[in-house]
């Protein structure tokens, strides 16, 4: 393996609605942060990948911060294009062609934004004309037979999303800031069973700047860093349910999120076991359940007694999406995944404040799942 | 009902009880739809069962955007999948059945159902006991 890396500058624009900034402004004041936050100037970065879904290129941003002829390389991987970004400067730092490096996204969605045109996925147009092609339908399906299969209730839907709202009241750059008790979330108008309004995150904006850099730079710099310990991302393989799925293979297969969680354990030479607090796909409810046990964190069906004993809350033996995750912060595309790795660069540097994960936690995990089926995994250990 | 045209042609066979069209890949997967172009060319047309077991199920309650184009008012309705044993797991329409009928694994039988005023599309009902 090449030389490691680390992560010794974390910035973000807050989530939510901020009508008066594009969503590249909102890019460039998280690049800003992150600069600020590692004592470093634009100048000093020798690399940057970036991207959004929805908002243009990034590599417009030199605009503002500077035309300091950086080579700049736009990624666009919907669901996972922060952590494409990610791993394309974690590679350009291990492989030795630079010692800093900028991993950006941003994004800006109009309100119930996200309807998919059948083309663009290869699909044929009767597909979305009968009303087939939704997302929500996707998860509604995926977590109504998991809790047949495995005995969840509605009311650990209901708790997941409490949770979050609670974890968001705590965070500052968290969109949906105040609480909602489980019964309004259990009671609430139902959008796709056994799903309520509640329980499903919105299309949102914001933005997050990671700054990477080699473990000689880090020495050089005295930096406050937290290293990578892996990434991994993979798509779909054989067999696995996914969104805008017409068929399924009888029998099933394998998942993208248990291959890229296998494969960044193995990587990080650690196990589920090691792991103190993670951030997981929290697209709705039920995909947080779900991805607890893709990710190696339970068995299929503990998850019951993980939500009625707490052990997810703040506080408890494996904090999950302390922040709030997707269902308290919105959902832009492009920075999604990197907000999820800079809420753990939080939380192991002990800046978390309010919602610090106690005793000092040592390996964050987190975890992006999007369409058409792809997910990518990062650790950090500190 | 039969004057209603399919909503897509090569869904479905033209016969009196009639079934969907899937397509066998040379590995003997079956796949729904039979894709378009070129993807098509190494895969053999197969007519698929008309009996299966609910696979998941849920509801549609808002009216999707664009391309949904569905009649107006929005009627609300239920999706699933539907495992036709030994072929393939295929989205579905539910009708003649509400949330609370639904169990899964329960038999389920195909039909025609009218889409909107001049056109047809396919779904699967619960399959009554005899």
């Amino acid at each position: 393996m090449n030389e490691d890396v680390y992560i010794i500058g974390a910035g973000i624009h807050p989530f939510g609605r901020t009508d008066s900034r594009s969503g590249r402004d909102q890019g460039v004041f998280a690049v800003r942060e992150a600069l600020k936050d590692a004592g470093l100037e634009w100048r000093d970065v020798e690399f940057a990948y970036g991207g959004s879904a929805a908002a243009g290129s990034a590599d417009i941003m030199v605009n503002e911060l500077g035309l300091t002829s950086v080579p700049f390389i736009n990624v666009a991987n919907g669901c996972a294009t922060g952590g494409s970004a990610l791993t394309a400067a974690q590679n350009a730092i291990a492989a030795g062609a630079c010692d800093i490096a900028l991993a950006v996204g941003f994004d800006k969605h109009p309100r119930g934004a996200f309807n998919a045109k059948p083309a663009e996925y290869g699909l044929p147009e009767w597909y979305g004309e009968t009303g087939l092609m939704l997302t929500t339908q996707f998860f509604a399906l995926k977590i109504q037979r998991y809790m047949a299969l495995h005995g969840i209730s509605r009311r650990s839907l209901g708790l997941v999303a409490e949770k979050a709202f609670r974890n968001g009241t705590l965070c500052d750059h968290a969109w949906r800031r105040s609480p909602v008790d489980l019964d309004t979330i259990l009671n609430a108008p139902i959008v796709n069973d056994p799903l309520t309004k509640y329980m499903f995150c919105s299309p949102a904006e914001g933005a997050v700047a990671l700054i990477l850099a080699s473990a000689k730079k880090v020495r050089e710099l005295g930096a406050d860093a937290v290293r990578i310990a892996s990434v991994a991302f993979r798509t779909r393989p054989e067999g696995s349910f996914e969104v805008f799925a017409p068929s399924i293979k009888v029998g099933g297969g394998g998942k993208p999120t248990e291959l890229a969680s296998r494969a960044a354990f193995e990587m990080a030479g650690i196990g589920p076991e090691d792991v103190s607090l993670a951030q997981l796909q929290d697209t709705e409810s039920g995909a947080e359940i779900m991805h607890m046990a893709e990710n190696g964190f339970c068995a299929d069906g503990d998850q019951e007694q993980w939500l009625a004993e707490g052990w997810s809350e703040i506080g408890g033996k494996m904090p999950i999406n302390t922040d709030g995750g997707c269902l308290a912060c919105g959902e832009p595309i492009g920075a999604s995944g990197l907000r999820q790795v800079y809420e753990n660069m939080v939380q192991l540097r002990g800046r978390g404040g309010q919602r610090q994960v106690p005793n000092d936690p040592k390996v964050g995990y987190s975890h992006v799942y999007g369409a058409p089926g792809l997910s990518a995994v990062a650790i950090l250990e500190r | 009902m039969s004057a209603l045209a399919p909503i897509a042609p090569g869904l479905w066979t033209d016969e009196a009880e009639p079934r969907l069209i899937g397509a066998r890949r040379p590995d003997g997967e079956i796949i729904f739809p039979v894709p378009d172009g070129d993807a098509a060319a190494a895969l053999e047309p197969v007519a698929l069962s008309r009996r299966g077991t609910l696979w998941s199920w849920t509801t549609q309650s808002f009216e999707p955007k664009e391309p949904y184009c569905g009649p107006r008012p929005f009627q609300p309705f239920l999706v699933g999948y539907v495992e036709l044993p030994g072929e393939v797991i295929v989205e579905t329409r539910i009708v003649e059945a509400e949330p609370t009928d639904l169990e899964i694994g329960m038999p389920m039988i195909f039909t025609i159902v009218p889409f909107d005023d001049c056109r047809a599309t396919y779904a699967f009902r619960p399959e009554r006991k005899p």
